[in-house]
């Protein structure tokens, strides 16, 4: 179907059933019952897993098929934020100008970037596109404050000209809408117990993402995908066959900013501002993580990652000592004391720990991420059913 | 003249702080190949060694005296360090008033127990994984050692004076025979500098002349032979992580009274760090040292009022500006050598 090969259509359709269910797939638990904080089926969140997932999906592009790490992704996305925001301001309220100048402002720049940084490779490659991020933030922070507004972050204001649009509506800023259905409007499904949420600007990434992830697959299976792995496994030997790969990893780098691009120019559409920090490089290091958790390299991997560490980052964040007692109620009260204390620095605004630990101990165990522990686990099932056809297989496999 | 002295001068401390976490840097990816994010962590808990040391040494009991009263005209409560109690008001007031210099001998045996474990309990299996994966896995535990001590020490700045005697400044100026007033320096930052270009000679003279030295150089240049000749080069090397480490660390614990520690403050380092060891040069250690002070000194420049006038905001960004235009005119850096990191 749409020239993918089977084995891709059905994980098309699986990730195209996920995001269209998702509002019950992550509501499973009652409205008034004591799970319900681990519901994650509210829009805000939903929205979250969506515009990371993308933009996990475009870094994916650069790092997992070409292995060039950039630590300055971020940069890209709050550019796209910016130039979302500017389109609010100045042209219409409709999200549609505003996602597509994010992704073309965001596709120049790292053009710009791209160009003079994969002159080097490695490390230095890093560090270049470290080096670009932080001026650009610090940029945004300070001279650029007419076009950024600075520490406050950009807004949407009363008197924005908006020559398509109307700058108010009743006194006050219009909602980003696509084309009159605003992005906010949900619909509101109570079942029994259970509340589903439906909300457009969810459904809007969730096309969004779909499409993207689509692309993202026909580069992974295309010739040129091919030779983004080309530079990966050996960058000289393809040199020495006649190609230059300059071309190829800067395409790559070209593409994987219009995701974060994307990515940002849908956070606008959902919520209108924009701000430096999003351009820090520790927002950097948070996709480089969404990736290698997922599993660099992998098409469904990143989103798994995304999805992975703004869920966790949600729960954990919300649970406190309190929640923790309630959990333990049945223990005595001495043990219930000491799993609290123990479990204490790990939660609330301790997640951070938690998230850097996960990290340590995927990189050290699990190189490949979420998706090589699910390979392995399915790899023991097999290697159950059929033994000795594996030891057979497992004597041939060094030579290949 | 003056103005260019006293930027050259306040460029100097700034730029000891980068040399130093750059000299680490360096040692590490030199003896051992690995690129180490980690290391300005290893920095923060250094200031932070002497924020321990300070609290420590002012841990008090309390007393009720009852010859004075309080507002309400209750006893007061007296709190007394027990370092006063142990060595008498006078002594014991020193002792806490230098806290932060004492705690360099207390902050080396931590340092080099905490360099120690990282080689042998995470750094060393990842000798042979690909440079990504170090610097992914240094990174996750600099986040973890970072919320660790965020977990203890909460995520407020705490500031940590220097001693008495230092509090003052320098009026250098009018030492030179400049109009007095000009060109005032802050005494620490003087002994900063000082304690940073004497660190920076104890480490070259520990490599330059001592057999232990050799051999390190000898398994940097070709570690393989070192190790056919019957060296236990690996031990070597994992000595040299520690050094490394108590390099970053005792730069940490002199920072502490120029800029309040906060467990960020590695993170914030480490990037300006990492930029000065590629302008430097990767696995140049002179090279690390001479960017360290070149940047530093280019910063305070770049942010006299006279240039910001001239092209704003150009103190934010002068160091990545220089950083790029050197990796791309001279790629290797400005000393660095052949064949590093260039596979």
């Amino acid at each position: 179907m749409l020239g993918l090969n089977k084995k891709d259509t059905s994980l098309f359709l699986l990730v195209l059933v996920l995001v269209v269910l998702a509002p019950f797939l992550l509501n499973p638990f009652p409205e008034n019952s004591e799970l319900a904080q681990f519901n994650a089926g509210y829009p805000d969140l939903m929205q979250r897993f969506l515009i990371f997932g993308i933009f996990a999906i475009g870094f994916n592009i650069l790092f997992g098929l070409t292995g060039y790490l950039s630590f300055g992704h971020a940069a890209f996305l709050g550019v796209g934020s910016y130039a979302g925001v500017w389109m609010m301001k100045l042209l219409t309220m409709n999200v549609i100008p505003a996602i597509f100048m994010s992704v073309i402002f965001a596709g120049l720049f790292s053009l710009l970037v791209g160009y003079i940084s994969l002159r080097r490779s490695g490390i230095y490659f890093s560090i270049l596109t470290l080096a670009f991020a932080q001026m650009s933030f610090s940029l945004a922070y300070s001279v650029l404050t007419p076009i950024t507004n600075g520490e406050t972050g950009l807004q949407l204001a009363l008197d924005d000209p908006r020559i398509l649009g109307v700058s108010q509506e009743n006194g006050a800023i219009p909602a980003a809408n696509l084309f009159g259905l605003a992005m906010r409007e949900s619909y509101e499904l109570s079942l029994g117990g259970w509340l589903f949420t439906f909300n457009a600007g969810y459904y809007l990434c969730a096309v969004v993402m779909m499409i993207a992830f689509y692309v993202a697959v026909r580069i992974f299976r295309s010739p040129f995908g091919m030779m983004l792995r080309a530079v990966k496994s050996n960058q000289q030997r393809m040199n020495f066959t006649g190609l230059n790969s300059r071309p190829y990893t800067l395409a790559a780098f070209v593409i994987s900013g219009m995701y974060a691009g994307l990515a940002g120019g849908l956070m606008v559409a959902m919520d209108p501002l924009a701000g430096a920090e999003r351009m820090q490089w520790t927002a950097s290091g948070e996709v480089v993580l969404m990736t290698i958790l997922g599993g660099a390299g992998t098409l469904i991997g990143p989103v798994l990652g995304a999805g992975f560490i703004k869920y966790f980052e949600n729960i954990f964040s919300k649970i406190n000592d309190n929640v923790l007692y309630g959990w333990f109620s049945a223990l005595p009260e001495g043990v219930a004391d000491f799993l609290v204390f123990v479990i204490h620095p790990f939660i609330g605004k301790g997640w951070h720990l938690t998230l850097g630990i996960m990290f340590m101990l995927i990189v050290i165990f699990l190189p490949g991420g979420i998706m090589e522990g699910v390979e392995r686990i399915g790899r023991l099932f097999k290697r159950k059913s059929s033994d000795k056809d594996s030891s057979a297989r497992a004597s041939a496999a060094p030579a290949e | 003249m003056d103005a260019i002295l006293l930027q050259i001068l306040n460029g100097l401390d700034k730029g000891s702080a980068y040399a130093l976490i750059a000299l680490g840097l360096t040692l590490i990816f030199g003896t051992l190949g690995v690129v180490n994010f980690a290391h300005g962590a290893l920095f923060m808990i250094g200031a932070f060694c002497a924020v321990t040391l300070s609290r420590l040494l002012s841990l008090s009991f309390v007393t009720i005296d009852e010859t004075q009263t309080d507002f309400l005209g209750n006893p007061l409560k007296v709190e007394t360090p027990y370092v006063e109690a142990w060595f008498g008001p006078e002594t014991g007031a020193a002792i806490i008033d230098w806290s932060v210099p004492l705690a360099i001998l207390f902050s080396i045996p931590i340092m080099a127990l905490v360099g120690l474990f990282m080689e042998r309990g995470l750094i060393k299996y990842f000798y042979k994984r690909p440079h990504a994966d170090q610097i992914l896995v240094t990174f996750g535990l600099a986040i973890v050692l970072q919320e660790i001590i965020k977990y203890f020490f909460g995520a407020n700045p705490i500031p940590t004076p220097a001693p008495d005697a230092f509090a003052g400044s320098l009026d250098f100026g009018a030492m030179i025979g400049m109009d007095p007033n000009v060109i005032i320096y802050p005494y620490w930052r003087i002994v900063y500098f000082l304690f940073a270009a004497g660190i920076i000679g104890a480490v070259f003279a520990f490599l330059q002349f001592t057999t232990f030295g050799m051999v390190v150089r000898a398994g940097m240049a070709d570690r393989q032979t070192v190790g056919l000749l019957g060296i236990n080069i690996d031990k070597r090397f994992t000595f040299m992580f520690a050094l490394a480490a108590v390099v970053a660390g005792l730069a940490g614990v002199m920072y502490a009274p120029i800029n309040s520690p906060n467990y960020h403050m590695g993170m914030d380092f480490l990037v300006l760090s990492f930029v000065v060891v590629v302008v430097g040069g990767m696995g140049s250690l002179p090279g690390a040292v001479l960017a360290g002070f070149l940047l530093g000194i280019l910063e305070s420049f770049a942010s006299m009022a006279q240039v910001v006038a001239l092209l704003p905001g150009i103190n934010q960004i002068i160091i990545y500006l220089v950083a790029i235009v050197i990796l791309l005119t001279r790629p290797r850096g400005l000393m660095g050598r052949k064949g590093v990191m260039e596979s």
